[in-house]
């Protein structure tokens, strides 16, 4: 029963954790700290958010070793998916 | 047919068929979404005009809306803790509630945002930018659909399974659970990314 209670109060911090965050990136957003910082800043803390849930939410912290390897395959295609576009564009539109 | 291994977990795999399953359709998942958010890189940084996109749509509704999936993450959650702990009409509350805040997320996002922009004349073909919105928003609505037609079931016919087969039951409601913290996953980078940045 204290297991239970523990597991209660992270996905209770957790919660809060990720409402605070969201407050963060509204206010960073109101900043004039130019785009790339701001963009560089969002997706950070939607990393960061996004870990949060699939970590504890979704107990990927705990998970078999399967999925993290299901789960490595897939963000590198994911990522080949944002940087091949990126490197195009870099290179052709933005000269 | 019996679909094999829903309780115990499978020697190779050290998983039970449906947690495997549902992981590798959020893999799937995920590749569709980042086809769509690579179409946004390209649309946004290849193309001559942007929006000032904090103009064009509500940043407040949005984080709203933010904090209701959060929200209905963590119900989701506690309605898996409580089958744990055998508590089934915990469990009925925590995904009613799961089940309402998504019907909300819907209300606001069809109610306030999206139809406001169609009375403004705001559509898909208007510009780049709707176009992508509306695909990505869209797609991530139709996601909660599904997510609220599953928990519906789960919340009232399916859940006679508890009786009969607690343990599968209880996997069922992990299962849905895992879909429903993707889809808020989902949410967590779609807002910054058409709202703030």
């Amino acid at each position: 029963m204290a297991d239970a209670q523990s597991h209660l109060t992270v996905y209770r911090n957790v919660f809060l954790a990720l409402l605070v965050l969201t407050v963060v990136t509204v206010a960073v957003a109101g900043l004039n700290v130019g785009t790339g910082a701001a963009v560089g800043i969002a997706l950070l803390i939607a990393a960061f958010k996004g870990s949060l849930v699939a970590n504890y939410f979704m107990h990927l912290a705990t998970e078999r070793k399967l999925i993290y390897m299901l789960l490595v395959l897939t963000v590198a295609f994911f990522l080949a998916l944002m940087i091949i576009p990126l490197t195009d564009i870099l290179t052709h539109v933005r000269q | 047919m019996e679909i094999p291994y829903t309780i115990t977990e499978r020697e190779d795999t050290g998983l039970t068929n449906p947690k495997l399953g549902i992981w590798l359709f959020l893999a799937s998942e995920l590749m569709l979404f980042g086809a769509l958010f690579s179409s946004y890189l390209v649309l946004r940084l290849s193309g001559s005009s942007w929006p000032v996109q904090a103009e064009e749509l509500s940043v407040p509704l949005g984080t709203l809306n933010t904090a209701i999936l959060i929200s209905s993450s963590i119900t989701m959650v506690m309605s898996w803790v409580a089958l744990k702990a055998q508590d089934f009409k915990k469990f009925r509350l925590h995904l009613g509630l799961t089940i309402i805040l998504a019907l909300l997320f819907l209300f606001i996002k069809i109610v306030f945002e999206y139809m406001p922009k169609f009375e403004h004349h705001h559509y898909m073909s208007t510009n780049n930018f709707f176009g992508i919105y509306f695909t990505m928003t869209g797609l991530h609505a139709l996601h909660i659909i599904a997510g609220v037609v599953v928990n519906g079931y789960l919340w009232g016919p399916g859940s006679k399974m508890w009786k009969s087969e607690p343990e599968k039951f209880t996997n069922r409601i992990e299962v849905s659970g895992l879909y429903w913290h993707f889809v808020d996953l989902v949410w967590i980078f779609l807002f910054p990314v058409l709202y703030l940045l």
